[in-house]
């Protein structure tokens, strides 16, 4: 559904997107991980034809985000990062506008956006600037589906949002999903990456690894520990010092240790910890999250350069 | 390194705009040397608390001291012992790093001498020596974000207000900026933040939760954990505000 070949975008001496190439399925849920500046949004811009790359080849449905930039427009659904709709419009007015613009109207594509829509539908005769957060988040979702996009492009959604509202906004994505929509969205949080068919870790303009989230933290590369402390701060000291180690990071009240495969287990890290007079620890081997995921690939991306 | 001393006391705050309650009837205290969490959903009125606390707004009613001075009559003090970390980015992106720290050391009346001795070991410890000249619009968003932070307690403050810092940063770089907020408490600031990553509240002393302009739960990680009968505080913040 969406095809990137070589992609490659450049802002003076800065190289935003450096030729990836990406494809996505017709219904797949894929979701674009990474920090800001990683390429996200440049990427998307590209797809959406609001930016023109550099080198390299982009299609939508088929048609290329180039030459077919009017065709595309029509079959693609786009909330920006930014919250872009008309703040002096009211909720209704934005929405009729939208439909307008695209040629249909509210009640014709209405089944699409109902769960969404019937939230803020109490105050729509309230201007869109007044809205709350989540509020506007939803109309900017409503007016991106109204004319029934065959691919939604979503821009990170949840950025800011609280851990309940980024929740439910999910739920809704996965609904839109299940009725047929490819959705490419973008999120700087690790945790939502578990909730996409397909992810891709994207990192100073380079896809670091694409996968399905179950494959990226099953195929973890080295071994990793989970080791619970009374005293993160020193405990993590000490593990740095730790032969073959390779990282050491603070998971909440959790120190994930990563070291070479094969290296160690339980009872020699265990071992090592107690020689130090750390007694009160535990270390149990565990699986790896997307966030392990990311901070190994950096890590090494970073060596690389 | 915490201590009972409290250096925020506040009693009944109350902050309403027209009909609407932003803060109904808080009560807490901030320990000297503490980290502070304070969470809550989009609206629950975690903002509207911070810029009372700042001196930025007034409050409807209650009693309410920061670093010693009363909210009501004495937020020129108040603003000169803390620091501030706004969500936006608040750094001039058209100054270098070096005209950045000189600009907000003169705003916080620091002298030359102890201007320049700062600002060497800050570039320092940030490893942005070389760097000094650039402008900040050219750097990446994890170097801004700690160049923010350590403006915000140049001067040495009492307490620093970090709302959502780390935001869309990359996970090392988030852990970085935990390490020099660390350092920080080291120093003895006493630091409120405000996240929407879970696993940051973990790190915080205590955190207090809000949801429509109350709080709702104030303790320790592991307390809460506990009486929420939850293995993380993710899972808490979702029992508690859904």
């Amino acid at each position: 559904m969406i095809e990137v070949k070589d992609l490659h975008k450049q802002y003076g001496d800065i190289v935003a997107l450096d030729k990836i190439s990406l494809s996505v399925g017709k219904g797949e849920l894929f979701g674009l991980i990474g920090p800001d500046g990683a390429g996200k949004t440049s990427l998307m811009r590209i797809l959406m034809s609001l930016l023109l790359p550099n080198g390299g080849k982009a299609t939508m449905s088929g048609l290329d985000v180039v030459a077919d930039y009017k065709k595309i427009r029509l079959i693609t659904g786009y909330m920006p990062g930014r919250f872009s709709l008309y703040p002096d419009l009211t909720v209704e007015e934005n929405l009729k506008f939208f439909a307008t613009v695209f040629g249909t109207t509210i009640e014709e594509n209405y089944y699409l956006i109902k769960d969404i829509y019937q939230q803020i539908e109490p105050f729509k005769t309230r201007r869109a600037g007044k809205l709350s957060g989540g509020m506007k988040q939803k109309l900017a979702l409503s007016c991106a589906l109204i004319h029934k996009p065959e691919i939604l492009i979503l821009d990170e959604p949840t950025t800011g949002v609280d851990a309940v509202s980024r929740k439910e906004f999910w739920e809704m994505l996965k609904r839109l999903n299940n009725m047929g929509i490819t959705i490419l969205v973008s999120t700087p949080y690790m945790d939502e990456a578990s909730l996409c068919d397909r992810i891709a870790l994207i990192q100073q303009g380079s896809l670091m690894s694409v996968a399905t989230p179950k494959e990226m933290t099953g195929s973890f590369p080295e071994d990793l520990w989970a080791v619970r402390t009374r005293k993160i701060y020193d405990t993590s000291k000490f593990l740095e010092k730790l032969p073959s180690v390779i990282s050491v990071n603070s998971f909440g009240q959790v120190l994930h240790l990563v070291t070479q495969k094969g290296r160690h287990t339980s009872g020699s890290v265990q071992k090592f910890l107690s020689d130090q007079g750390e007694l009160e620890i535990s270390v149990t081997p565990m699986e790896a999250t997307i966030e392990d995921v990311f901070i190994l690939l950096m890590n090494h991306h970073n060596h690389r350069q | 390194m915490i201590t009972s001393e409290p250096v925020i006391t506040v009693k009944n705050m109350v902050k309403k705009f027209g009909n609407f309650v932003a803060n109904d009837n808080l009560n807490f205290e901030v320990y000297k040397g503490e980290i502070f969490g304070f969470i809550g959903a989009n609206g629950a009125g975690k903002t509207t608390a911070i810029r009372i606390l700042c001196g930025l707004s007034t409050p409807t009613s209650g009693v309410m001291k920061v670093a010693g001075y009363d909210i009501y009559r004495q937020t020129e003090k108040i603003k000169q012992n803390i620091g501030y970390m706004s969500q936006k980015f608040s750094l001039y992106e058209d100054l270098t790093i070096y005209e950045n720290i000189r600009f907000y050391g003169g705003i916080y009346g620091m002298n030359m001498a102890e201007r320049k001795a700062r600002t060497a070991e800050m570039l320092e410890r940030l490893e942005l020596t070389e760097y000094e000249n650039r402008k900040i619009g050219d750097l990446p968003l994890g170097w801004k974000q700690k160049l923010a932070f350590s403006i915000a307690i140049l001067h040495n403050p009492k307490i620093v207000f970090l709302d959502e810092p780390t935001g869309g940063v990359d996970p090392i770089t988030r852990r970085q900026f935990w390490n020099l907020i660390y350092e920080a408490v080291e120093k003895g600031i006493t630091v409120f933040v405000t996240t929407h990553y879970m696993d940051e509240a973990e790190y915080c002393d205590r955190v207090s939760i809000m949801a429509d302009g109350k709080i709702v739960a104030l303790d320790t990680p592991q307390k809460l954990k506990e009486q929420y009968n939850a293995s993380n505080m993710d899972e808490v913040f979702l029992k508690i505000a859904r």
